[in-house]
């Protein structure tokens, strides 16, 4: 695969304050790349030195090779963007609005019309076309400001956040949208800060906090730096006696984990290497321990995201409350 | 090919979206005939057309677009969908012609009430039709850029009407409106000349009148250099303050 997108140093700065701090990344055709960090990390900043919206303040950008820096207007040929809040036109209707949007960027009469139509059936939003933006609900604004990015055919896709605020059906609908999208051969750039769905869309991710990227890699590289150790929890009925008793048989018989009682009825075994957990399922139903279940604790990308950022997931959720 | 589609379709979208509506269509006509009612109630007699017209033209024109202009793009500003005008691959040189198109349309449209009802009604003599046709043209341009000027400063639609207001009472105080230039006390005057609008009521005025007291050439050309001059101040106002 080419790379499309590759970004060199970017800093932006507002007076002495450094939105974004010396960034670089590149992503490859038909990849999906997410910005993932808290409000105020700089991931919308980023986007908009990308597009056009904001001024770099220092580094370079390319799109295949063209510097976006000196040509930027030919650099937005080839780019849709979908800013963080609906932004079409609340008069018009939903079709109007797709065949201003194809308009601006020179589409003919004829071919901005067949495809405004053919993005709302895609879109599902056919049987709305005729309403007015403003009438839209704002899943369906979402949607339609999503097909608005797609009416000139853009090789590379921007979305600033685009599930935040909407109901679970458009959610699902969108982050849908966006995977056959991506089929269809779209690159897309994500930002977000809903980790479950960096880590359902995304190829490659990169956690970014104040102005600077912490980590890139593909969600399973991410998740792997994070599982240094291995967990499992094996739970009980009872156990016939003392706890202290058991931990040290089982310390005994297994020197190479680490076992503790989490509860009552749950003892947890925690090891750098994998666990084969049978051996010790055996172990306990031969000591006369009723077992109701033994499960291995995987470390989520919540947990990379945590350990490599030190940004508590409660001050994320608070921002998502938010929003 | 493709800039001419941008164009045509930005400049058609804010014609139907702003201009074409029922309240800016009867503001048109309305603000025109409130102005000769005041003239007249002013004289408490039928008028000397030929002193007032011209300063009903420039009015009609001057408040016509100052508003529109101000108002539509701060009001697409805070609504973002500039952004989305300014994320597509136009010069910022032709998308500032397509927005400003509209206004200027609708200040020669805000003429033509007082142009017919003097002409038709009140039978005023036109000197030079061709000088009083370009000198609407030319003050609806001036007085449109004016009003980018001011949206480009405005954040909210109240600070572009507040704006607006503040720069033109005392620009039709100061334009020759009201009290040829001439007449205003001497430290006043230069104020009169840094106004665009002054040149554009001296063409009216020497147009129809042939009472302008600077030269129509000189007025012309002052006129169209400050058209230029107030497209790439906004332009460089645009690309600065909205592309952070």
């Amino acid at each position: 695969m080419s790379v499309i997108i590759e970004a060199d140093n970017l800093v932006k700065k507002y007076g002495s304050d450094s939105a974004v701090d010396n960034i670089s990344f590149s992503i490859e055709k038909g990849e999906i790349f997410g910005f993932l960090g808290p409000n105020g990390a700089g991931k919308t900043t980023t986007i908009n030195m990308l597009t056009g919206m904001a001024k770099i303040t220092a580094g370079r950008v390319f799109y295949k090779g063209l510097d976006v820096t000196k040509k930027i207007k030919k650099a937005q040929e080839i780019i849709g963007v979908v800013p963080d809040e609906s932004n079409l036109y609340d008069e018009m209707t939903g079709f109007e609005n797709l065949c201003f949007c194809g308009a601006i960027y020179g589409l003919k009469k004829k071919e901005r019309e067949e495809r405004a139509l053919a993005l709302l059936d895609e879109f599902q939003l056919a049987d709305a076309s005729g309403k007015i933006f403003k009438a839209y609900s704002k899943g369906m604004k979402r949607k339609l400001t999503i097909a608005a990015a797609l009416i000139h055919k853009p090789e590379i896709l921007y979305l600033d956040e685009p599930t935040t605020g909407i109901d679970v059906a458009s959610v699902r609908q969108i982050r849908a949208l966006i995977k056959n999208l991506n089929r269809e051969g779209s690159t897309i750039f994500l930002t977000t800060h809903y980790i479950e769905e960096a880590e359902r869309l995304c190829d490659r991710i990169a956690f970014i906090n104040k102005g600077r990227i912490i980590k890139i890699d593909t969600v399973k590289n991410l998740l792997e730096d994070t599982e240094e150790s291995n967990i499992v929890d094996v739970i009980f009925e009872s156990i016939p006696y003392e706890k202290n008793i058991l931990t040290e048989k089982l310390r005994e018989k297994f020197p190479d984990v680490e076992c503790f009682f989490k509860n009552e009825n749950t003892i947890r075994v925690n090891s750098r290497e994998k666990i084969d957990i049978s051996p010790i399922v055996n172990y306990l139903s031969s000591e006369k321990i009723f077992i109701y279940e033994a499960k291995l604790l995987r470390s989520t990308l919540e947990d990379a995201f945590v350990k490599m950022t030190g940004i508590e997931i409660d001050m994320m959720k608070k921002e998502k409350e938010k929003k | 090919m493709k800039s001419a589609i941008a164009f045509s379709n930005i400049l058609l979208k804010d014609m139907k979206n702003y201009y074409l509506k029922p309240p800016n269509i009867s503001w048109g006509i309305l603000f025109p005939f409130a102005w000769m009612l005041m003239m007249f109630m002013r004289t408490k007699s039928a008028f000397d057309i030929a002193e007032v017209f011209p300063g009903i033209l420039a009015m009609s024109i001057l408040f016509g677009t100052t508003s529109m202009l101000s108002v539509t793009i701060t009001f697409e500003r805070k609504a973002r969908s500039f952004e989305r005008l300014l994320l597509a691959p136009v010069s910022m040189e032709l998308l500032v012609l397509a927005k400003i198109t509209g206004a200027i349309l609708f200040g020669v449209f805000n003429s033509i009430v007082p142009l017919l009802v003097s002409v038709l009604y009140f039978k005023a003599d036109v000197a030079n039709w061709l000088a009083l046709l370009s000198g609407i043209v030319l003050l609806s341009v001036v007085s449109t850029l004016l009003g980018l000027f001011i949206a480009v400063s405005a954040k909210e639609v109240f600070e572009a009407q507040t704006y607006s207001n503040f720069f033109r009472f005392p620009m039709i105080f100061l334009c020759g409106l009201f009290v040829p230039v001439l007449m205003l006390p001497v430290y006043i005057r230069p104020l009169s000349f840094i106004l665009p609008v002054t040149y554009g009521v001296d063409i009216l005025r020497f147009s129809i009148s042939g009472t302008n007291f600077m030269p129509a050439g000189v007025s012309f050309s002052l006129l169209a250099v400050f058209c230029l001059a107030l497209f790439y101040i906004s332009i460089f106002n645009i690309s600065k303050k909205w592309i952070k």
